[in-house]
């Protein structure tokens, strides 16, 4: 089974989801030989890393991250590399941070 | 030493005609003298020189040119809390033309901790008007504008017409969404900070009318359970102050035309700051995308955000963002803090009937005597397939179970939990919580 191992990243306090988890290894997996692609990081993460699953919904809206969430691909905007479709490398670092609104 | 009356009452005399000249001293311009008087053979005071030689000296700055942009400039700083009271302290030094401040709130002593322009002295008073009086301490002859009514869709653009850049200091989604259509329309370049906790973000939005703007970043507003106040969530005032100090250097590097020097020009980004990082302190800047097609605010061809709609109230910003319905019970579901308080002074064992809903920080400031703890979130991520009593620990079923949080909000969304979910149903909502227990029932009960 293809796999690719990549870093996930929590920020902006949405570690908290994860059990105060701020980065995390992740082996994802696929059963086709279609690319591993961010898409299936997101369902990975949605799958094994949120510890309650009431908590799905703080993560992913509507089969795609909830507004408020940005998606880095490598320090990057992930609309400048595809969004979802964006093709997973070993060693890519995705980060996921939710925006502050305090002052 | 005696004295009389009549001497005791002169000597007062005297003191408030010294005070008196003390204070119109304090409020009076400094007269112009000769250092300062602008020179036909150069562009600045020789007093200029010296106030922004250091700052003259740094070749990113781009010297007396830069210097002259900024003389020339006009900047507005929208709310003067914990972001703009640093970045208002920086910008009063560095030489501005015109600086607004926009806040209709007053200080209080919870803000002071990070609002650092603001002082004990000035408690109670408009927080535009401490900032003001605080900056001219610095800069004497810099011309500062107030306004007193805070910032809504009604004044926007009145306010901000004029500006050469905005920095939005405010805490709350719907302002900073009314800022960036405002601005966007007008042409205003924002540098937009933000921060939480330890936590902090810093952008630079419509730049110069083209960059991409706020909606760009967030076409659509957050959930209003997923927004949390520096009230609620905390704030340490060095890191949020840190965000301050960097929309300054922002300010700077876009009024001097820094990025139209650079070969590669501005590159949108968004930068975080953590200051509790696993290895000291962190600042990462990420590369972020340009105008979005379509985007209702900065497309041209896909604007349908106007200056009328803003103005008329068509969009009301408020609304469209949303805010989290705390009105989900019943009134026999609540009963006042002096029930509760009968209840604990026939209370003979220490049985708990009192289940506290806060963080664990905010239990661990002050609580009842005897409360569980058990905060919001966890609770609501419980499900019935955990005993009640494990997640309550010492909970005794056969009592009424008084629910408490800060304000008496999110206690009634516990009780409706608690109902629904596990069935419980002698379980009530305590009104207004424990603000309400320190001002009506213990007056020593610390709030925070």
């Amino acid at each position: 089974m293809p796999s690719v191992t990549v870093n996930a990243e929590f920020l902006g306090g949405l570690d908290v989801i994860f059990g105060g988890v701020r980065k995390s290894k992740c082996k994802v997996t696929k059963d086709s030989d279609d690319p591993i692609i961010l898409k299936d990081l997101m369902t990975h993460i949605a799958n094994n890393l949120i510890v309650h699953k009431k908590d799905y919904d703080v993560f992913i809206e509507d089969d795609t991250i909830r507004p408020g969430i940005l998606v880095l691909v490598n320090d990057t905007d992930w609309e400048l590399e595809g969004e979802e479709n964006y093709e997973l490398e070993d060693g890519d670092l995705i980060t996921f941070t939710s925006t502050l609104h305090g002052g | 030493m005696d004295y009389t009356t009549e001497e005791l009452l002169q000597q007062i005399q005297e003191l408030k005609l010294e005070n008196e000249s003390l204070k119109n001293k304090l409020d009076q311009p400094i007269q112009d003298e000769d250092p300062l008087e602008q020179s036909t053979k150069y562009p600045f005071t020789l007093e200029e020189y010296k106030r922004y030689g250091r700052q003259l000296l740094v070749p990113e700055f781009g010297g007396p040119e830069s210097q002259l942009r900024l003389k020339k400039s006009k900047v507005l700083v929208i709310g003067a809390g914990g972001l703009g009271s640093p970045a208002l302290l920086y910008l009063a030094g560095i030489g501005l033309g015109e600086i607004g401040i926009v806040d209709h709130d007053t200080v209080s002593i919870s803000n002071l901790h990070r609002q650092v322009i603001h002082s004990t002295r000035t408690i109670g008073e408009l927080k535009c008007e401490s900032a003001k009086h605080q900056m001219l301490g610095i800069e004497p002859r810099l011309k500062i504008r107030t306004f007193q009514e805070g910032f809504n869709s009604i004044n926007s653009f009145e306010i901000m017409n004029g500006y050469d850049i905005v920095l939005d200091c405010t805490d709350n989604p719907a302002t900073r969404y009314l800022i960036n259509d405002v601005a966007v329309l007008l042409g205003i370049t924002v540098v937009s900070g933000s921060g939480l906790k330890t936590e902090g973000q810093l952008s630079v939005l419509n730049y110069m009318g083209s960059g991409p703007c706020y909606r760009c970043f967030y076409p659509t507003p957050p959930l209003p359970s997923s927004v949390t106040s520096c009230s609620d969530g905390g704030v340490l005032g060095s890191c949020i102050g840190v965000i301050g100090v960097m929309m300054v250097t922002e300010c700077i590097k876009v009024l001097t035309g820094w990025y139209e020097r650079k070969e590669k020009g501005f590159i949108p980004f968004l930068s975080l700051y953590h200051g509790y990082n696993e290895i000291g302190q962190s600042l990462r800047s990420f590369k972020m995308r340009g105008r979005r097609k379509g985007c209702v605010a900065c497309d041209l061809e896909n604007r349908s955000i106007t200056r009328e709609i803003i103005e008329s109230g068509e969009l009301d910003y408020g609304l469209w963002c949303g805010k989290v319905d705390y009105s989900v019970l019943n009134d026999d579901d609540k009963v006042d803090v002096q029930f509760l308080s009968d209840v604990l002074s026939k209370q003979k064992d220490d049985k708990n009937p009192i289940l506290d809903v806060r963080e664990k920080e905010q239990f661990d400031i002050v609580h009842l005597d005897g409360s569980i703890n058990l905060p919001l979130r966890k609770l609501t991520n419980s499900t019935k397939e955990v005993p009640i009593d494990d997640l309550l620990k010492g909970y005794d079923s056969t009592l009424p179970l008084y629910v408490v949080c800060r304000l008496g909000n999110d206690s009634q969304l516990a009780v409706k939990y608690l109902k629904e979910e596990f069935g419980l149903q002698n379980v009530y909502d305590v009104k207004g919580g424990l603000n309400a227990w320190a001002s009506i029932i213990d007056n020593e009960f610390p709030t925070y």
